[in-house]
């Protein structure tokens, strides 16, 4: 299977990288920018696993290692089962 | 009393650690491999500075999935003695031994400099020899030291006294100026549920000796030491 995996930081958790990505766009001249929030996705390849089992084991990923829940919350996405 | 360095790939601090314990205090000292399934009969352990795996994915978050980590856990269920320093004190909320985490800091730079510590509770056994309203000046040096947790969880350290150390000026008054890294409630370091395991940004290996322009830091080390020699007495 091929899939996506999102980590972002919470609501209400500090982000100075993406403020500073933010102050930069507007530095740019893109004066709409409001905000940034910044956050990672990985792209994994895996051998075989069931349709059934596919998000509960992309999910045990994020739990056991990807994410940090203190911090963040993430969102799996199947790209080609 | 024996005591445990642990040593992981991209630790930079773990000599820093075993000097200060091993020459400073005369303590039977001992590096432990990141593949080491035990702790060496240690007592006391220390996880040291560094950048564990190169704060790959996040800060410590490599090296709280170690082998040697599960004996660290397992010695700290027991009651024993863990001390984590800057990333050290990052594996251990990484590992769930300490709540919260450390995010970059609020000003995105690395900050190598010293800061005043204000110790806020002198009933733990890192922090018993610690004079009443003493300030400490030990050095940081870390990207990511800016402290976090959710409301409930900092209400429930301030409620059971678990709140270590935290910045301040040098008189000991909190001031936003003082808290270099933008830590919540300018906490500088923490402690476990039952006061056994602290976890602290500063270096205190690194201001033991009026050499190295501060000793403030021995304390640290010297109530640890008094703890054990109590409970072998």
């Amino acid at each position: 299977m091929k899939a996506r995996i999102h980590v972002f930081l919470k609501e209400g958790v500090l982000d100075p990288q993406g403020k500073a990505v933010a102050s930069a766009l507007k530095t740019l001249g893109f004066q709409e920018v409001v905000s940034v929030r910044q956050g990672k996705f990985f792209d994994i390849e895996t051998g075989p696993v069931s349709k059934s089992e596919a998000e509960d084991r992309l999910k045990a990923y994020c739990t056991k290692l990807l994410s940090n829940p203190v911090i963040e919350n993430y969102r799996v996405e199947v790209v080609e089962p | 009393m024996k005591v445990a360095v642990v040593q992981f790939w991209g630790s930079n601090c773990d000599h820093d650690a075993e000097q200060w314990s091993s020459r400073l205090f005369g303590l039977d000292t001992e590096i432990a491999w990141f593949r080491d399934r035990d702790l060496h009969g240690a007592d006391l352990v220390i996880l040291p500075g560094g950048f564990s795996y190169g704060d790959y994915l996040r800060c410590g978050a490599m090296a709280a999935r170690t082998p040697v980590m599960d004996a660290v856990v397992e010695h700290a269920r027991k009651g024993g003695l863990v001390l984590g320093i800057c990333n050290g004190f990052q594996v251990l909320c990484e590992v769930g031994l300490l709540p919260g985490a450390l995010l970059r800091n609020s000003g995105l730079t690395f900050l190598c400099q010293d800061v005043h510590l204000r110790c806020e509770t002198v009933d733990s056994p890192f922090t018993r020899s610690i004079p009443e309203n003493a300030v400490l000046r030990i050095p940081i040096a870390h990207g990511d030291g800016n402290y976090f947790t959710d409301a409930e969880t900092l209400k429930r350290l301030k409620g059971e006294d678990r709140i270590a150390f935290r910045y301040v000026d040098p008189k000991g008054e909190i001031d936003p100026d003082w808290n270099v890294n933008g830590s919540l409630d300018a906490i500088a370091g923490i402690l476990s549920e039952g006061r056994n395991v602290l976890g602290m940004m500063p270096h205190p290996e690194r201001a033991s000796e009026a050499l190295m322009g501060s000793a403030d830091g021995a304390v640290i080390l010297e109530s640890a030491i008094e703890t054990l020699e109590t409970a072998h007495a």
